[in-house]
């Protein structure tokens, strides 16, 4: 029986089908990053007699937060790895090391790539995201083995960082961000800080250089008062009225092309490409033709498949950022909402809210803050809440936002997965 | 455990109910929140301090002087406990104080 271990399997012309045990109600979680992980926990901790599975193929997540500082060479990498153990043994979270590659919503079944089949009660997904491969001419799959993205922590995040590595001092780092919606809204901005901190340090003549297709970001004047103070002339950003909106990508030549016809050459390029739902999503159908998730705000319950819960960055839910604080939130919203919904309780009125650090130098953070809710069957910022740090802080402000970031770190870490040290 | 149904699910949007008095399941929900930079029920501590097993009093307190902007230094704080009302603030006080300390 191996990985599905104890629990119903009904043998279905030869297909392993896990069912959890009888007259328990079976909640499958498809994805164990910030959002499926911290869903799966809490399902256990506010129902202890569900049972609970949770479908990942990695048997350890790195996290995308503090990947950046890793490129800025202030983390080391295994830092930012995370596995299941706490999740099973403390949590008793049933955790199968696969893919989900569809889902019968009728049916109520999970098909795994391995071949089984797992049969739900509830089912919630939080697949993150994937890439809308060639809708930036030339910037597919292949050309990001040249042209990192390095928007998934992994094999990409590596690259990029040997990229760096490699490049001479002189040289011109270049990334392009893309139009909103997109995982992580500073994220390309704390990026080109941090690189450019290590550039600063390791090789002093070169250039930072950041095409942007908005005029508007988050955090914006926060990220220039910390350039300018940090790094002068050598980080450079370029706004969609400006010109800096990218149509096209030659990785070979590591050349890009503006709407405007201007060609900006490359010692590494790093491109953050346009984004949507995570493959899942759009197999079980939930998905609309933007690409993302629309849900039902009080629950995050699919509005097109009854029974089917979606969450994180694959959702549609303006104004709360595709974060990880955020999906972390949903998880614990949306667990509560799939418990009373199995109880057959009233659903508990949601309250949601998101900090992001970023971070522009060493002890030197930013944050913006927001409390959410539903008003009126529409997600809204709480009237008078929210807010980003003040510009012209003094330094031991930005200090503490600084050690606080790292303190967020360690400690929604905690939240999701645990603390056991890599087995 | 005890089940009171009070709404069926009933496919589509589900009206949540939206309790008067701050019961102990809001000041939870609300308290799960916090979890995300004071872990598992508040019961992480780093730079960020661990909430749980506090003194009520002090908890409230220090909630409330956030939110008044009466916490001079304070970060993040201040922009998010103006999310809440003071009851709230005080029942998730009165939650956090009522687990045992780490
Ligand atoms: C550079 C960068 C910096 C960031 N910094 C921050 C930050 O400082 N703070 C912050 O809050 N957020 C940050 N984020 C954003 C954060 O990473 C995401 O918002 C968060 O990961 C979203 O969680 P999720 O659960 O939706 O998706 P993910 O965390 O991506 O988890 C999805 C999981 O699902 C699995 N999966 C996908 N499909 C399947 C399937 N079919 N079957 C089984 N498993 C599947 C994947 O393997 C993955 O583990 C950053 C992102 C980037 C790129």
């Amino acid at each position: 029986m191996g990985l599905l271990g104890a629990g119903t399997l009904l043998a279905a012309g030869g297909l392993r089908v896990y069912a959890g045990r009888p007259s328990h109600a079976h909640v499958a979680v498809v994805g164990g990053g910030f959002g499926g992980a911290t869903a799966a926990k809490y399902l256990k901790i506010l129902k202890p007699d569900l049972d609970v599975t949770l479908i990942e193929p990695n048997r350890r997540y790195y996290t995308c937060p503090f990947t950046n500082l890793y490129l800025g060479g202030l983390r080391d990498f295994e830092s930012l790895g995370h596995d299941y153990r706490e999740l099973q043994e403390d949590y008793g979270v049933r955790v199968v090391p696969d893919f989900a590659e569809d889902v019968d919503v009728d049916g109520r079944r999970l098909k795994l790539a391995e071949g089984s089949e797992i049969a739900w009660d509830r089912l919630i997904l939080s697949p993150g995201i994937d890439f809308r491969w060639g809708a930036l001419e030339g910037y597919d799959e292949a050309a990001a083995e040249k042209a990192p993205h390095a928007w998934k922590a992994g094999p990409q995040t590596h690259l990029l960082r040997r990229q760096l590595e490699e490049m001479e001092d002189g040289g011109t780092f270049v990334l392009v961000a893309p139009e909103n919606p997109f995982r992580c809204p500073p994220g390309p901005y704390e990026r080109v800080s941090l690189i450019a901190h290590y550039l600063k340090r390791n090789k002093p003549r070169s250039k930072v250089l950041l095409l942007d297709s908005k005029d508007n970001f988050s955090k914006q004047g926060l990220f220039m008062e910390g350039w300018e103070e940090h790094y002068g002339e050598m980080v450079e950003w370029v706004g969609l009225s400006n010109d800096g909106r990218v149509i096209r990508v030659d990785p070979d030549r590591l050349e890009v092309e503006t709407e405007f016809g201007t060609i900006h050459r490359a010692s590494v390029l790093n491109v953050v490409p346009p984004q949507k739902a995570g493959l899942i999503a759009h197999r079980a159908g939930v998905t609309d033709e933007s690409g993302w998730v629309p849900v039902d705000p009080n629950t995050f319950q699919s509005r097109k498949a009854p029974g089917v819960y979606v969450i994180g960055d694959a959702t549609e839910a303006a104004p709360m950022p595709k974060s990880g604080f955020v999906a972390n939130n949903h998880g614990k919203v949306t667990a509560a909402a799939v418990v009373a919904d199995l109880e057959e309780r009233a659903v508990p009125k949601p309250t949601w809210a998101n900090t992001c650090y970023s971070v522009i130098a060493p002890e030197w953070g930013i944050t913006v803050a927001n409390v959410y809710e539903v008003h009126d069957g529409e997600l809204r910022e709480v009237p008078g809440s929210g807010g980003v740090s003040p510009s012209g802080a003094p330094a031991d402000f930005r200090r503490n936002e600084a050690r606080y970031a790292e303190a967020w770190y360690a400690a929604i870490s905690q939240d999701v997965w645990g603390t056991r040290p890599p087995g | 455990m005890v089940v009171v149904p009070v709404l069926l699910w009933s496919g589509d949007a589900s009206e949540p109910v939206d309790e008067n008095a701050v019961g102990a399941e809001r000041a939870e929900a609300v308290a799960r929140t916090c979890a995300a930079c004071h872990g598992t029920k508040g019961g992480f501590e780093t730079d960020i301090p661990s909430l749980a097993g506090k003194p009520e009093a002090v908890l409230e307190a220090q909630l409330l002087a956030f939110k008044r902007d009466e916490m001079p230094g304070a970060t993040v704080m201040p922009r998010l406990t103006r999310g809440y009302e003071d009851d709230e603030l005080r029942a998730v006080a009165r939650y956090f104080a009522s687990l045992e300390a780490n």
